[in-house]
């Protein structure tokens, strides 16, 4: 059951230089209830794409084509880019939230944690009375690990990790169906993302929200995730089960991302890397953008544009072993 | 041999700003405690340690930016206190930084070529035209700048990320240094691109005899490519050794924690649930072992004494009073 369809979405960023083509032709759905992981490189679209699906782009980015639909639970479906000033007002947090990567610049400096999230519940839900939204923040930081005393702290109080907690504590405040995270824990260290990926976890199975979960970092995705996209120039190359792009990648970028990472245990097996740097988006390569960096690329790859195509548990965009990629 | 090495380096910093305490003064921040490091020629030594763990500083009190608060810097086995002059500019001769952001150390206004040229000339390796051109094609091409033509007159903006870490890298060769230090170098960098950045350093520190420090948070890649990791805390080091042997078997509960957070598709089970704490300040930060408030298998004396140095055997040693106790045994 899917909770977002996006389709064919395409979104350019016009420069003097010519259009920077960000997006083109993403088609993405994200299931009720999974961790959808979406990796990429700097500039692989991965945020753009994040910020189109939560109306979030502003001129110089515009969206060229494509659709996204939200499903409700009852049914009813919602043209989520079609949607005017009040219906999108009404849609997000409600329906679905963002958290960003630096909590700092997301949160207001100058107002308390606690205000900031009775601000969501003042405008989203006008019903709730003012000792209700006071029970309710007490109760959304005490469940993202948060003292109840710490409501009154302004957000330079808070360390990295608490600040972060307290940005996804805003995102549940009226228990949304989806959650966008962008990179919500690349600027912390590794023992406090480790317990905000637990608390994610752990919260999604109690409410049951869909996470898309974005960064550069396909080990940490790898573990998170159920599913995982990869994009690359725009585009998805390649989706999965996080257990089978681990096993089993088949898009040669995604075997190349994997065989870049230095592994903690086991034998020191030789890195491979990547050769060469991500394309220019004003004019990416002709037919597969990763043609020019691919090791097992051959004549085709730079005349035909391979489409995503459906494979046993996933989709890849490989025009190797006829459209299968690397078996 | 040791090139570069730093002795009980302490520093203290004296907060600009904020509350006084008892008689008016304020209190320091201590980011750094009797850190002792050692670089040798031709080997890449790792300090890895979170973020505010003091990492920077330690690369900051080597490089003489600022002076200990106390501790020596030795250079070749000389004490050396050169912070500013003609001391201070031999000494950067010598001892060479590149930082994390190479989108802010290098000059949007100059192209490549004049980053470059400038300690060329300012150092007095090179006095004509002539001998400028042929060094920086030369340090170019070290770098894998190619064709250096082409790159000698870009602008930094038309320079992926990587390619400008490149660049810094070739300035800091310029002045043909015996020591280096790497602050976080490819931390900005995208994972395709980071590898063959690692590679160029590896290989200029084997080539060249360089003395190299890569400092990171990224434990696992200080296994790939250094000899020796030191391991850091809130200030103070905690565990030493081999890469092999220290990221194998760790023996300081905070090595394991470090290990063990670290993202890792082939872990088996995952690691429990449990909360971890957050490091402490440093204005005032715990007595005995800084460590011992995040502790699992903290003892009694962790609250009050700060650990020895442990000897494990083939230059793997850490603080910790259970490593102590269970060497005692």
């Amino acid at each position: 059951m899917n909770v977002l369809e996006i389709r064919d979405l395409g979104v350019d960023y016009l420069s003097g230089t010519g259009a920077v083509h960000a997006v083109s032709g993403v088609s993405l759905d994200l299931r009720r209830g999974e961790i959808l992981g979406l990796a990429g490189e700097s500039g692989s679209g991965k945020s753009t794409l994040a910020n189109a699906v939560a109306r979030l782009l502003r001129p110089p980015a515009s969206i060229t084509s494509g659709s996204v639909v939200y499903r409700r639970q009852d049914g009813s479906a919602v043209d989520v880019l079609g949607l005017g000033r009040n219906d999108l007002r009404a849609f997000r947090w409600k329906e679905l939230a963002v958290v960003f990567q630096s909590a700092m610049n997301s949160l207001n400096p100058v107002i308390t944690v606690g205000a900031q999230i009775d601000d969501v519940l003042r405008i989203h839900a006008p019903r709730m009375s003012r000792a209700e939204r006071t029970e309710r923040s007490v109760e959304l930081l005490q469940r993202v690990g948060i003292s109840a005393d710490r409501r009154r702290s302004y957000p330079h109080e808070l360390s990295g990790g608490m600040r972060q907690r307290a940005a996804i504590a805003i995102a549940l405040a009226l228990n949304p169906e989806i959650i966008i995270m962008d990179e919500p824990t690349t600027a912390l260290d590794v023992v406090v993302q480790r317990d905000i990926l637990a608390e994610i976890k752990a919260l999604r199975e109690e409410y049951g929200f869909a996470v898309v979960f974005i960064t550069h970092d396909l080990s940490l995705l790898m573990e998170i995730s159920d599913r995982i996209a990869i994009m690359y120039a725009g585009r998805v190359v390649e989706t999965g089960t996080a257990k089978a792009l681990h096993r089993t990648p088949r898009h040669p970028y995604t075997l190349g991302l994997l065989r870049s990472f230095p592994r903690l245990r086991g034998a020191r097996e030789e890195l491979l890397g990547i050769p060469g740097t991500p394309p220019d988006l004003r004019s990416p390569p002709p037919g597969c953008a990763f043609h020019p960096r691919c090791a097992m690329a051959f004549d085709a790859c730079s005349r035909t544009l391979p489409v995503l195509t459906s494979e046993a548990d996933g989709e890849v965009a490989c025009l190797l072993n006829d459209g299968r990629g690397v078996s | 041999m040791n090139i570069l090495e730093g002795r009980d380096l302490t520093k203290h910093f004296t907060a600009a700003r904020g509350p006084r305490g008892r008689f008016g003064k304020r209190p320091p921040v201590r980011a750094v405690e009797d850190v002792s490091i050692a670089l040798r020629a031709g080997a890449v030594t790792a300090l890895v340690g979170e973020s505010g763990c003091g990492k920077s500083t330690v690369a900051r009190l080597l490089a003489q930016v600022y002076p200990p608060t106390s501790g020596e810097v030795l250079l070749r086995g000389e004490p050396v206190r050169a912070h500013r002059g003609a001391a201070f500019r031999e000494y950067r001769r010598q001892v060479q930084l590149i930082f994390q952001d190479p989108f802010a150390s290098l000059n949007p206004f100059h192209r490549v070529r004049y980053h470059l040229a400038r300690p060329l000339r300012l150092h007095g390796h090179a006095r004509t035209d002539a001998e400028e051109r042929e060094q920086v094609a030369e340090l170019l091409e070290r770098v894998s700048l190619t064709p250096v033509e082409q790159f000698m007159d870009k602008m930094p903006h038309e320079l992926s990320g990587g390619q400008r870490q490149r660049v810094a890298i070739a300035r800091a060769l310029a002045v043909r240094p015996v020591a280096l230090i790497a602050d976080e170098p490819v931390s900005m960098l995208d994972v395709s691109i980071r590898l063959g950045v690692l590679r160029l350093l590896e290989g200029l520190a084997r080539e060249n005899d360089l003395a190299l420090l890569y400092i990171t948070h990224d434990i696992a890649s200080a296994r790939y490519f250094a000899e020796d990791i030191t391991v850091m805390y809130a200030g103070r080091l905690i565990e030493s050794g081999p890469s092999e042997e220290l990221t194998q078997s760790p023996r300081h509960p905070y090595t394991r924690l470090l290990l063990e957070s670290a993202p890792d598709p082939d872990r088996v089970a995952a690691p429990e649930g449990r909360r971890h704490g957050e490091p402490p300040s440093l204005i005032d930060p715990p007595g005995g072992c800084r460590f011992h408030p995040r502790c699992p298998v903290a003892l009694p004396v962790c609250s009050t004494e700060v650990p020895g140095r442990t000897e494990l055997g083939e230059g793997h040693w850490t603080h910790c009073w259970q490593a102590e106790a269970t060497l005692a045994r």
